[in-house]
């Protein structure tokens, strides 16, 4: 049951990813970051099935509930929709691709010949209690120091969203 | 065949390659951040499987940071691409070439 749930939200995650970057009906914006939040939500489900359900939680406020807002913010207040009038690069597209496959391709094989897991069963049990024990004494600098981040990274939006900025 | 910790280090790889992709192929600041995000994400599922199967919690925890810096890492961003935006009026690439020899 779980090994078909596996294959059903890894089809859905990787087809999902697919149409944010290469969506062939619309070169929208907007349809991209959609995509975005339904590739999210698959992959929280992935993290369900690894038995992560904090960070499944976690995965979906934070990314479907804050990131991509801030994405669909930006997209409506600077208005592009003009991407579809420029010329498209075929060269440089298919080089790419053909680059990024063969990339892709020497992933998988290495993964799957280094024989990585064939000793390993799935034994952790990812509960929400010995995580916060674990933030909160072992990895308590680490913490504090996301704070200061979030603290830096948040005077310095207000700073460059400022309206005379020179 | 039993899904194990190769099956979800594929699905990461692919999504990475994925995330890769669209960082050569698209043109707009935007498109890129979000397949930036992909790419992220990838690391974050690679990581979450190595947890369970190593049976360590750390990779959790290292997720969990990720996800803290990523959000960061968008706000500044997109906060940067608007004041582009407003100086430049635009947010593609192709147009943002004055570094170039």
């Amino acid at each position: 049951m779980t090994d078909i749930l596996f294959y059903i939200l890894s089809a859905l995650t990787l087809v999902f990813g697919l149409l944010v970057v290469a969506n062939p009906f619309s070169r929208n914006p907007v349809t991209s970051a959609m995509f975005l939040v339904m590739t999210i939500v698959s992959m929280a489900g992935l993290f369900v099935l690894l038995h992560a359900f904090f960070l499944a939680v976690i995965q979906v406020m934070v990314y479907a509930g804050a990131v991509i807002v801030l994405f669909l913010f930006v997209i409506m207040l600077l208005d592009i929709n003009e991407e579809e009038k420029r010329r498209f690069q075929v060269f440089g597209a298919v080089a790419g691709s053909i680059g990024l496959l063969s990339i892709a391709g020497v992933l998988v094989k290495t993964i799957t010949t280094s024989g990585i897991g064939a000793d390993r069963s799935p034994s952790l049990e990812g509960s929400t209690p010995l995580l916060g024990e674990a933030l909160f004494t072992q990895y308590v600098l680490p913490f504090e120091i996301m704070g200061l981040l979030l603290l830096v990274a948040m005077i310095g939006v207000i700073l460059l969203s400022k309206k005379e900025l020179e | 065949m039993e899904v194990g910790l190769e099956h979800y280090l594929v699905v990461s790889s692919l999504l990475f390659s994925i995330g890769l992709l669209g960082v050569v192929l698209r043109r707009n600041l935007i498109l890129i951040y979000m397949s930036l995000e992909l790419m992220l994400n990838a690391a974050n599922l690679a990581l979450v499987a190595f947890s369970r199967f190593t049976d360590n919690l750390d990779g959790q925890l290292m997720v969990f940071f990720i996800i803290t810096v990523a959000a960061s890492e968008v706000a500044v961003g997109l906060a940067l691409i608007v004041a582009l935006f407003r100086r430049r009026q635009t947010t593609n690439v192709e147009d943002l070439a004055t570094l170039k020899l």
